[in-house]
């Protein structure tokens, strides 16, 4: 439970920071880099090895990498679909989110099952 | 184009938008680390990569810039959109980065320090996406 506790805070902090980052760069092309920042991870990693060792956390790493092509996709397909329809950024967001399960665990299922 | 760091657009974001982030932040890390959990590193690792608050930082640039517009006497719905777009093809760049964090820590945690592998993987993800970004500007 303390471990779960202490994901939720750090997780909740450092999200924010990569968050307000973001608000605070321009040109917002650059300051979306920051919307893929690798915040989970850079919050999560150290209580892993700390839980679960090295080679557990690597192993997270390894299916991060088809995680990540997966948001590269989504988020590629959110901006052309922002461009091509007049429908608001929560909705497109939301509704292609489906996209990133999809690439990711269709990547898994082809590279790492 | 140049980069620059505009403070006065933190006055935009009011204390429920930083709450909700926080709050949806610290959610998807736990959601993380229960999925993992249960079903193993393998599909646990999936979801470092989960676009945790991109909806919602996309949607906050959104209604900021309508916002804006409006101040101004016009409908800025069209570049309320752009605008999100804009930071979506960020976002794209930015998980291209993502994966070179990724690479490195898959390839050099078991063998390295830690926190020096942990350094290594953000500076590579700096890189890789700050490169990316550059090469779109210039072409």
């Amino acid at each position: 439970m303390e471990e779960f506790v202490l994901r939720f805070l750090i997780g909740g902090a450092v999200i924010s920071a990569f968050a307000l980052l973001g608000d605070v760069l321009r040109p917002k092309s650059f300051a979306g880099l920051f919307g893929a920042a690798p915040s989970i991870a850079l919050a999560t990693v150290g209580m892993t090895i700390a839980h679960h060792g090295k080679e557990y956390a690597a192993t997270e790493a390894r299916s991060m990498v088809l995680g990540a092509i997966a948001f590269c996709v989504y988020a590629y397909a959110v901006s052309q679909a922002l461009v091509r329809y007049r429908r608001s950024t929560m909705a497109i967001t939301l509704v292609l989110t489906p996209v990133w399960l999809g690439v990711s665990l269709g990547l898994y299922w082809t590279l790492l099952r | 184009m140049r980069v620059e760091a505009n403070f006065s657009s933190l006055r935009q974001t009011n204390f429920r938008e930083h709450l909700v982030r926080f709050v949806l932040g610290g959610a998807v890390t736990v959601a993380a680390g229960l999925i993992a959990r249960r079903w193993g590193p393998v599909i646990g690792g999936l979801f470092l990569a989960f676009p945790a608050i991109f909806p919602a930082g996309a949607t906050l640039i959104e209604q900021h810039e309508v916002k804006r517009k409006r101040e101004m006497g016009r409908d800025g719905r069209r570049r309320g959109r752009e605008a999100a777009a804009l930071d979506a093809l960020g976002a794209a760049f930015g998980a291209v980065g993502l994966a070179a964090f990724a690479v490195v820590l898959w390839r050099f945690l078991p063998g390295h320090n830690s926190w020096g592998t942990l350094g290594l993987a953000a500076m590579a993800w700096m890189a890789a996406s700050g490169m990316l970004w550059v090469l779109r500007k210039r072409s």
